[in-house]
């Protein structure tokens, strides 16, 4: 049997309706990969991926009836489109094909060659009825000719989407030899209106923008909201009564609760890596304090005490450490701190004021936000946590506010452009995407103009 | 709030108006009036005090011509004892999200400060910071900016 290494999909917000709603089985493999165990079979350079990404034909699931036959071309659609976004997959065009995927047993690999493509998807899509869908799908390395994956999904009609999504990370995770960020979400700032008079309401939608829903009906101003590690909640800043105050929403109820009680604003929430307490900043007048707050006991503990303004803290992912943005010393720049607060020490030195540093998931890079003094002209960036390595992703008049997909891959972050004249014409605010090489800057379209964007945990 | 209360509140802040200062009359309801703007009112602040003050970029220092504004203020919430109001900090664009939180904050507790050291009570005044979330004026030039760094008071 193939060892087959599913992915947690237990997303939060689909749990509410059963846990075991996605059943993973392994079906009969036909050949095995030399060697099995977790390696993938062809591993890439990541960093080299710019040139050379991997060519994957990804041919439309069969079906034995007609919306069976639908179904296998609309979840062929979303595999493609994922990867593809990715920048690290050349997709085949159909054209190319000399026979479909269609069937379920070992396709001939011979007739995929002349395509060019390395890997080949095969699969099936079964009306189960009761609202129930089945999906096989293969993964097949095409040269040596073996299959690299086979996985059978059942879950709820509704859910397609979220496999197709699951069966790319598969796709990702077996050739690139990292994990996959694609059935996750993002949530966001959507803003409509005039400037001076923006209605803004908390948005979710799926990180390839589909299934796009507003959260909040606009009444208060919103801002920041980021995603809790392992539950379905988003811990937000909102101006509710005119008390600017950081507020958890849970997505299963849609309740919002007001997370502790000080004198002064609260804002620049963030998860810690447990989920256990979230990091935050307290305005005193003067500037503001970073503090932890517990979130079963709301015992809250005060971090930072620099009579300057502490903000935008974030953990790092063992939890032992925490990069915030301070101007202490002057300008606005990038301090790391222990876990429990003190031997603050700055790590950016580069041409600027440095804001809203965010680790990576990994660990080895923390993402921010630079700009020049008296102009706009904004720059994403990454550098080691010793404030090493330097390098800058993507420059405008405004990008800000970037946040990791899970894989610590690629980064999203919003950029507006320029208005013009005393009515700002032209304005625009969007979510953009880029991998964490520089490359590969996409924009993720959605209904309205948007900022503020926090990517979900996989799964979530 | 009746009525009662209101002219109370008005003829103890006069009298205590008159008491530090030579009165000053001439200052409010002649024109006021003539323009239909109701004493006390936002109109009123708006019109003939000035319900902002202006800062650097980056900073949250008051400027002589903002503690100008604010010392009239101060005058004007003297004479209106009744009157309590927000104070919402801005600031322009350049600068990220969280951070002008901070500043705008710092920016409306320096106004609010400005007038409690002129006798203002703070129980009448609240603050508010919006970062750079509310800018007056939506162009992005040096111009803009300039009007967008501030601290404008609201009678609530």
């Amino acid at each position: 049997m193939n060892p087959i290494s599913t992915p947690s999909f237990s997303r939060r917000g689909l749990i509410a309706g059963a846990a075991g709603l996605l059943a993973a089985a392994p079906i009969p493999v036909l050949a095995q990969q030399a060697g099995g165990s977790d390696a993938p079979s062809a591993v890439i350079d990541v960093n080299r991926a710019r040139t050379a990404p991997i060519p994957i034909a990804v041919p439309d699931l069969g079906g034995a009836d007609g919306a069976s036959e639908q179904m296998g071309r609309d979840i062929a659609g979303v595999i493609s489109n994922d990867l593809a976004r990715s920048g690290l997959f050349r997709m085949i065009d159909h054209a190319a094909f000399i026979q479909s995927g269609a069937s379920g047993g070992t396709p001939n690999l011979q007739n995929w060659r002349p395509t060019g493509a390395q890997a080949l998807v095969t699969g099936s899509v079964q009306m189960l009825g009761g609202g129930q869908l089945r999906v096989e799908f293969r993964l097949w390395d095409i040269l040596p000719g073996t299959q690299i994956q086979g996985t059978a999904y059942t879950t709820t009609v509704g859910n397609w989407r979220r496999i197709a999504h699951i069966m790319a990370d598969v796709i990702y995770e077996r050739l690139l030899g990292e994990k996959g960020y694609f059935d996750t979400r993002i949530v966001y700032v959507s803003a409509t209106g005039p400037r001076d008079r923006r209605t803004k309401r908390l948005a979710i939608m799926d990180q390839d923008s589909e299934n796009n829903r507003m959260l909040t009906d606009g009444r208060w101003l919103v801002l920041t909201p980021r995603f809790h590690p392992t539950r379905d909640l988003i811990a937000f800043m909102s101006y509710a009564n005119n008390r600017p105050r950081v507020y958890l929403f849970d997505l299963q109820t849609g309740r919002q609760t007001q997370l502790g009680e000080f004198p002064g604003m609260t804002f620049a929430p963030r998860f810690a890596p447990d989920g256990n307490s979230l990091l935050m900043a307290v305005s005193n007048g003067e500037g503001s304090d970073i503090v932890s707050v517990d979130l079963h006991s709301r015992a809250s503990r005060r971090l930072t005490n620099s009579g300057s303004i502490d903000v935008s803290p974030c953990y790092s992912p063992d939890g032992s450490q925490i990069v915030f943005a301070s101007d202490r010393g002057g300008d606005q720049q990038i301090y790391v701190m222990g876990a429990g607060g003190g031997g603050a020490r700055r790590i950016s030195y580069g041409n600027g004021r440095y804001g809203t540093p965010v680790w990576s998931p990994r660990g080895d890079l923390i993402a921010f936000t630079r700009y020049a003094g008296d102009t706009a002209n904004f720059a994403i960036g990454v550098m080691h946590p010793d404030g090493s390595g330097e390098r800058i992703l993507s420059e405008g008049w405004m990008v800000e506010g970037p946040t990791f997909a899970p894989n610590g891959r690629v980064l999203m972050f919003w950029r507006e452009t320029r208005g013009s004249g005393s009515r700002g014409a032209g304005f625009s605010s969007r979510l953009v995407s880029v991998d964490i090489t520089g490359f590969n800057e996409r924009v993720a379209p959605t209904p309205t103009d948007a900022s503020d964007p926090a990517w979900s945990p996989l799964g979530g | 709030m009746n009525v009662k209360t209101l002219g109370a509140f008005a003829a103890v802040a006069l009298m205590a108006a008159c008491s530090s200062k030579p009165p000053a009359a001439p200052e409010a309801t002649p024109t006021a009036s003539a323009a239909g703007i109701v004493p006390g009112s936002q109109e009123d602040l708006v019109a003939n005090v000035g319900d902002r003050v202006f800062y650097d970029f980056n900073r949250s220092t008051l400027r002589p011509d903002a503690k100008a504004t604010l010392d009239k203020q101060a005058a004007w919430l003297a004479k209106y004892g009744n009157v309590n109001v927000q104070i919402a900090g801005n600031c322009d664009e350049r600068g990220t999200e969280e951070y002008n939180l901070a500043l705008g904050d710092r920016r409306a507790h320096a106004a609010a400060n400005y007038l409690r050291a002129k006798g203002v009570a703070g129980a009448r005044m609240t603050t508010i910071s919006y970062g750079k979330d509310r800018p007056t004026a939506q162009g992005s030039d040096e111009q803009a900016w300039a009007q967008n760094r501030n601290a404008i008071t609201s009678v609530r």
